[in-house]
C-alpha cells in the first residue's frame, strides 16, 4: 500500500473551507463519466472514444451498460480523434476520451482539422489534466493544451470548477452542434458557492464580490482562489473571485469590470504561465489600456517539479497561500509606487 | 446536367480524357495545383462518382449516402472537376480556384458543395472514415464508406492506427484506395521511406487487399463495386501512373506540384484532344 497522497489543501485552507461551510465534493472525472452516461442512456447518438482509457476515464460503468455506445481504439490518440469526427460527420455526438496530455499534444492536428475546421459536433475530453499525474513526470503532465487550443478557431473551452460546473458543461458538450474541449482532473473538489448563478458557458460565474483585487481562477485552482480571499479577508482585502470556467470564449466583460473596480489581478491555472488563462487576460487588458497589474499564478517556464498533484500546487503556490500572497505583494508595489 | 445514366467503358474513357483537359485548364488559370497526382486519380475518381458511390447533388443531404472523403487532399483539383462533372456546381464556378476568398481552395473544404470533411494534413482520411463506418455499423446503415490515399502518405502513422481499427471492428462497409503512383514531391517513394510490400502490410493488418490497375474502367469497377471479403475492410491498391495522359507529365516527380507553362498546356492539351478523337473514332 503506497502512502495516500498529501491533500492539496493546507490546514489554514481546509479551515476556510470548512468555515464557508462547503463540503467536499467529488473529482469532476467520475461526474463526468455519470454525467455522459445518464445522458447516453437516452440518447443513442451519444458514443464515447477511448483509447484504452476507460479505466482512467471511469467509463468502465458506460461500457458495460452502453457497450453499443462505447468504441475502443486502443492506445493510438491520432486516430481516437479522427475516429471521433467520422463519427459525428455521421450523425453521432462523439466524446473523445483520453488524458489531456497525450490527447492535446499527439492529436493536436486531428483536434485542429477534423473536428474544428471540417466543423462537427465532436467532444475533446482531457482527462487527468494538468499535473493530475504530477509524480509520472513531464511526459504525463498537460501544461500546454489550454495555450495549445486556445489558438485553434471554431473550439470552446470549458475547465469545469466543481461537480456542478462539470455535469452542466457535459450536459452543454452533448445538446452543442460545435466542437467543444472539457477538461477534468482527479482531484476531489469542494462544491462552490454559487448564489443562485446558473452555469452559463462564456459567462464567469462570480463567487465572491470584493473590490481590491479581482482573483480569476479555472478548473481546479478556483476553489484556491476562493481559500486566497478568505485569507486576504483577514488582513482586511476584499477579494473578487471568479470562475472562468469557460476559457473560450473568454468573458471579455468580467475582465474589464475587473479592471475597472479593482486594484490589481491574479490569474491561478494548473497549466504553464504561457498562453494559458493568465496570457488571455492579459492580452484582453493590454487592449484595454490602463489595466492593473497582473500577476500569473501556474507552472512556470522551467523543467517542472515533480510529485503529488498537492507538491507541485505547494511548490509553484497554486494554493490559497500562495495566490493571496501574490495579491499582497501586486498591493504592496502599488502602495510603493503611490 | 450531365447524362446521369449508366456510361460504358468507352464513355467513362472518353470523360476522363475531358476532365484531365478541365484540370489542367484550372491548375493553369489558378498558377497553382498538384498536377501529377491529380492526373493519376482522375480515373478512380471518374469510376466512383460515375458508377459506385451512391450520391448525387440531390442526395448529398441523406444520412444514408456513401461517403468519399480524400485523404490525398493535395489533388483536389482533380474532386472538384469531377464532382462539377457529376453536377454538384457548374464547372465555370473553378475559375476562380487558389484565388482570394473562393471556395475551390487547393484542399478540400466543406465549403464545396460534395465535399463531406475538411482534408489536407496527410494521413486523417483513413480515422475519419473509420469514425464513419463504425456510426454506419452501429446504427445498421447500409451506406459504404470510402477513403482514396496517396502511397507517399502511407508513411503517416495514423493510417496504421486506423488501419489495425478496422480490421478489428470488421469494417466490410471500408474502403481505402491507394492511388499507387510510387512517387512523392522528394522522388520514388521506394528512395524517400519504402512502403513495400504494400498489399502484404495490409494483409498482415487484417484487411482484404486487392491489387488493379488504377487506369482500367472494368477493374475499377470491380473493385469498388463490393467489399472484397465479408467482415474485412478492403483495400484496393490502385496502380497508376503520375501525370497519367500527358506524355511529358508522366512518371516526372517534377509534376508534383509543378504548374505549366502555357506552351506545356497547349502541348498537353493538344495531346489529349488527340487521344479524345482517336477514342471517339474507335467508337464509332
Amino acid at each position: 500500500m503506497s502512502a495516500p497522497a498529501p491533500s492539496v489543501y493546507s490546514p489554514a485552507a481546509t479551515a476556510h473551507a470548512e468555515r464557508l461551510g462547503l463540503s467536499l465534493g467529488r473529482a469532476n472525472l467520475e461526474v463526468f463519466a455519470e454525467t455522459l452516461e445518464e445522458l447516453a442512456d437516452s440518447d443513442p447518438s451519444i458514443v464515447a472514444v477511448t483509447s484504452d482509457s476507460r479505466g482512467s476515464g471511469k467509463l468502465k460503468p458506460f461500457g458495460q451498460r452502453l457497450p453499443d455506445q462505447i468504441v475502443e481504439v486502443g492506445i493510438a490518440e491520432q486516430n481516437l480523434v479522427g475516429i471521433a469526427a467520422g463519427l459525428a460527420a455521421v450523425g453521432r455526438r462523439s466524446f473523445a476520451v483520453s488524458p489531456a496530455c497525450f490527447l492535446t499534444a499527439r492529436s493536436l492536428e486531428q483536434i485542429k482539422n477534423d473536428i474544428c475546421y471540417s466543423d462537427v459536433p465532436a467532444t475533446v475530453v482531457g482527462i487527468s489534466a494538468g499535473v493530475s499525474y504530477g509524480a509520472l513526470g513531464s511526459t504525463h503532465h498537460s501544461l500546454h493544451d489550454y495555450a495549445a487550443l486556445r489558438a485553434i478557431h471554431n473550439l470552446t473551452i470549458i475547465a469545469p470548477a466543481d461537480n456542478y460546473e462539470a455535469a452542466e458543461a457535459v450536459r452543454l458538450a452533448a445538446a452543442h452542434d460545435k466542437p467543444v474541449y472539457l477538461r477534468f482532473g482527479k482531484a476531489k473538489l469542494y462544491d462552490l458557492p454559487r448564489h443562485g448563478q446558473q452555469f452559463e458557458p462564456g459567462r464567469a460565474t462570480l463567487l465572491r464580490d470584493g473590490s481590491d483585487v479581482a482573483l480569476f481562477g479555472i478548473g481546479e485552482t478556483v476553489i484556491h482562489c476562493l481559500l486566497a480571499a478568505e485569507m486576504l479577508a483577514e488582513d482586511g482585502v476584499e477579494a473578487r473571485v471568479l470562475s472562468m470556467h469557460t476559457l473560450r470564449p473568454l468573458d471579455a466583460d468580467a475582465i474589464e469590470e475587473a479592471a475597472r473596480d479593482c486594484r490589481a489581478i491574479v490569474t491561478a491555472e494548473e497549466h504553464s504561465v504561457h498562453g494559458g488563462l493568465g496570457g488571455a487576460v492579459a492580452e484582453a487588458l493590454a487592449e484595454r489600456g490602463g489595466a492593473p497589474p497582473l500577476k500569473i499564478v501556474g507552472v512556470p517556464d522551467e523543467d517542472t517539479v515533480t510529485g503529488s498533484q498537492a507538491d507541485i500546487f505547494r511548490h509553484y503556490g497554486i494554493t490559497g497561500e500562495g495566490i493571496s500572497a501574490a495579491a499582497q505583494h501586486l498591493l504592496q508595489r502599488q502602495e510603493v509606487a503611490r | 446536367m450531365p447524362d446521369r445514366g449508366p456510361l460504358t467503358d468507352d464513355q467513362l474513357r472518353r470523360l476522363s480524357v475531358r476532365m484531365r483537359q478541365d484540370v489542367l485548364r484550372y491548375i493553369l488559370s489558378a498558377g497553382a495545383g498538384h498536377t501529377g497526382g491529380s492526373l493519376s486519380c482522375v480515373d478512380i475518381l471518374n469510376v466512383l462518382y460515375n458508377r459506385v458511390l451512391r450520391v448525387s447533388p440531390e442526395t448529398f443531404g441523406n444520412p444514408d449516402r456513401d461517403r468519399y472523403v480524400q485523404s490525398k487532399g493535395h489533388s483536389v483539383e482533380a474532386l472538384y472537376v469531377v464532382l462539377a462533372h457529376a453536377g454538384f456546381f457548374p464547372i465555370e464556378q473553378l475559375e476562380t480556384l487558389c484565388q482570394y476568398n473562393s471556395p475551390f481552395v487547393g484542399h478540400p473544404t466543406r465549403k464545396t458543395p460534395g465535399i463531406e470533411m475538411n482534408t489536407g494534413g496527410l494521413g486523417h482520411g483513413l480515422p475519419i472514415c473509420t469514425g464513419m463506418a463504425i456510426g454506419g455499423q452501429r446504427s445498421g446503415a447500409r451506406y459504404r464508406v470510402f477513403t482514396l490515399m496517396g502511397d507517399g502518405e502511407l508513411a503517416e502513422g495514423s493510417n496504421w492506427e486506423a488501419a489495425m481499427a478496422a480490421a478489428h471492428y470488421k469494417l466490410d462497409n471500408l474502403t481505402a484506395i491507394i492511388d499507387h503512383n510510387s512517387l512523392q514531391i522528394t522522388g520514388a517513394t521506394r528512395d524517400v521511406c519504402s512502403n513495400e510490400p504494400l498489399d502484404e502490410k495490409f494483409a498482415a493488418f487484417g484487411w482484404a487487399v486487392v491489387s488493379i490497375d488504377g487506369h482500367d474502367y472494368g477493374q475499377l469497377t470491380d473493385a469498388l463495386s463490393a467489399p472484397a471479403e465479408a467482415g474485412k475492410p478492403t483495400c484496393v491498391i490502385a496502380n497508376t501512373t503520375k501525370g497519367r495522359g500527358v506524355s511529358f507529365m508522366e512518371g516526372d516527380v517534377a509534376w508534383h506540384h509543378g504548374v505549366p507553362s502555357q506552351q506545356q498546356y497547349d502541348d498537353a492539351i493538344a495531346e489529349l484532344q488527340a487521344a479524345e478523337r482517336e477514342l471517339e473514332e474507335a467508337a464509332l
